[in-house]
């Protein structure tokens, strides 16, 4: 199973056909106590770069874009009951949601771990 | 992801965030006294009023609720002091702010509004009658006696330089306005304040209630401890030489009951003790009236006028408001923020001015101005986030009640 990550602080987890979506530890840190998250219907088809979801926290609102192009499959209806979980879990149980990979080219130019921890070094 | 902002506080928050900082003019960003104070203690900075400002040390959440249940310290230096003097200092208030000033006894605090001449709320702030007692002296053969009438105003920060322009222009020139520039404030707040500052200094405090205010010598800082503050808690305002800012910090945060708080959960105690801020909740675009701030209008100033926006006050009061700002409890889970629209069926009726999550309460909870047909506690409204309809209810303020120590 490989792992992408984006300058937008969310990662990848791609297994076959499917990905599934999280933002970092390092957004969670930055975002502080998230209160909710607003995750997309399932079956909802999303285009890179546009809205997929939105984080609150106590104090504000953030908008998590769709790393790649795809339909949404599955959504993690964990956070409905524990939005916390992006703060404590936020790269393994506070994923956000799970989607089909439209075309595998669109993992060109993300990042890998090594390169993603230089990347949030540097800001 | 993108860290946009929204919701009130969006200045607040640019630290959190990423990028720009929409809400401050000023090129130039401030340092205050406790900056190096703020960073030792792990706080994360942002640019706020123009000046560097901690907005978290250990989270929000754990922040606020640690200020509810023992007590906070926060730096609120940003904020202008100002020092109103002569003679003529309580009239020549009077003519620019609704409430009873010349009537305010020595020690005491009254919340008041600078208005506008079309009625708007230029800013809110805190005046205390600071009129310093003279003792006698026997060789001498003189008598205690009131010194010179001195008012210590306290306004918002990101206000002060138009509201020192608007009192230097109105005041006459018999009355001197002091910006007090070198001063820090702190503010400690909490159920556990008064228990703390007892124990740093003894029987300063004993005697105080909510709204009072005296100065003290501690050792060589000379103290102005004010009994107020934004969160709804029992607690303190102390202006301090800034040269002794840190010191102060330092001996406060020492006491077991006192940690360092941000500016985040100052914005979520003070939205929960439905407190307006300003920008936000009050601006010029605001009257006293539809603000719901009508206990700023002393009853014989309303009678007798002579203040700046009177008429135009007075005519809101006589016909009613066309909106009045409310407190909004919003179902499930989801926040409205600044901006979010509501509705009463498919007419729009107001507009949210702060929101967020309440960590007391574990929900969402907003202000706003309705309609004030639709401003009855317990009316069903709905508000508008990201195109979805969040049923809401007109909810009583405070939504977390009030503690201060108003004594008996």
């Amino acid at each position: 199973m490989a792992r992408y990550f984006t300058d937008e602080h969310e990662w990848i987890d791609v297994e076959g056909d499917t990905a599934t979506v999280g933002i970092t530890d390092y957004a969670q840190g930055q975002l502080g106590d998230i209160v909710f998250v607003e995750l997309p219907d399932v079956g909802t088809v999303i285009d890179k770069g546009k809205d997929a979801a939105v984080v609150e926290s106590v104090k504000a609102a953030s908008d998590v874009y769709a790393p790649i192009s795809g339909e949404v499959v599955e959504t993690n209806g964990a956070l409905e009951d524990d939005p916390a979980l992006v703060n404590t879990s936020p790269e393994e149980d506070g994923w956000f949601f799970k989607m089909t990979i439209g075309d595998k080219s669109q993992f060109e130019g993300l990042m890998d771990e090594t390169a993603y921890k230089s990347f949030c070094d540097g800001l | 992801m993108d860290f946009r902002r929204s919701g009130n506080g969006a200045a607040m928050l640019s630290g959190l965030l990423m990028s720009d900082q929409e809400d401050f003019e000023e090129p130039e960003i401030e340092t205050l006294p406790l900056d190096a104070w703020h960073r030792r203690k792990g706080a994360r900075m942002v640019a706020f009023a123009g000046y560097h400002m901690p907005i978290q040390f250990e989270g929000i959440v754990a922040e606020h609720n640690w200020t509810r249940n023992q007590a906070g310290l926060f730096d609120v230096s940003h904020m202008g002091q100002l020092m109103v003097t002569g003679d003529k200092a309580a009239e020549e208030l009077e003519k620019l702010l609704p409430g009873a000033i010349a009537s305010l006894k020595p020690g005491k605090v009254r919340y008041s509004l600078l208005v506008d001449e079309d009625g708007g709320i230029r800013d809110d702030l805190m005046v205390t009658n600071a009129t310093p007692w003279i003792e006698g002296d026997e060789e001498q053969g003189t008598e205690g006696h009131w010194g010179e009438p001195a008012y210590y105003l306290v306004v918002n920060g990101a206000t002060k330089w138009d509201d020192i322009g608007h009192l230097r222009e109105h005041l006459d020139d018999a009355v001197t306005l002091t910006h007090m520039d070198d001063q820090a404030l702190v503010a400690l707040q909490g159920p556990n304040a008064a228990t703390a500052l007892n124990r740093v200094m003894r029987n300063v405090i004993d005697d105080m209630v909510f709204m009072e205010s005296v100065t003290h010598d501690f050792g060589e800082w000379p103290l102005r401890i004010t009994r107020s503050g934004y969160t709804g808690e029992d607690g303190f305002e102390i202006s301090v030489p800034a040269e002794f800012a840190e010191a102060l910090a330092d001996r406060l945060c020492a006491e077991i009951e006192v940690r360092p708080i941000g500016l985040g959960a100052r914005d979520s105690l003070r939205l929960e003790a439905g407190l307006p801020l300003y920008g936000h909740d009050i601006t010029t675009e605001t009257d006293p009236v539809s603000a719901d701030l009508g206990f700023a209008l002393t009853r014989k100033r309303r009678e007798e006028g002579g203040w700046m926006g009177h008429e135009k006050v007075m005519k809101v009061l006589a016909d009613g408001p066309a909106q009045k700002r409310v407190g909004l409890a919003i179902e499930g889970r989801m926040p409205a923020r600044e901006g979010a629209l509501i509705y009463s069926g498919d007419k729009q009726v107001g507009r949210v001015t702060s929101g967020g999550f309440s960590p007391t309460l574990e929900r969402p909870i907003a202000m706003g101005y309705v309609d004030t047909a639709l401003a009855e506690e317990g009316t069903d409204l709905e508000v508008e986030v990201r195109n979805k309809r969040l049923p809401a209810k007109v909810a009583k303020l405070p939504f977390v009640p009030h503690r201060y120590h108003r004594g008996k």
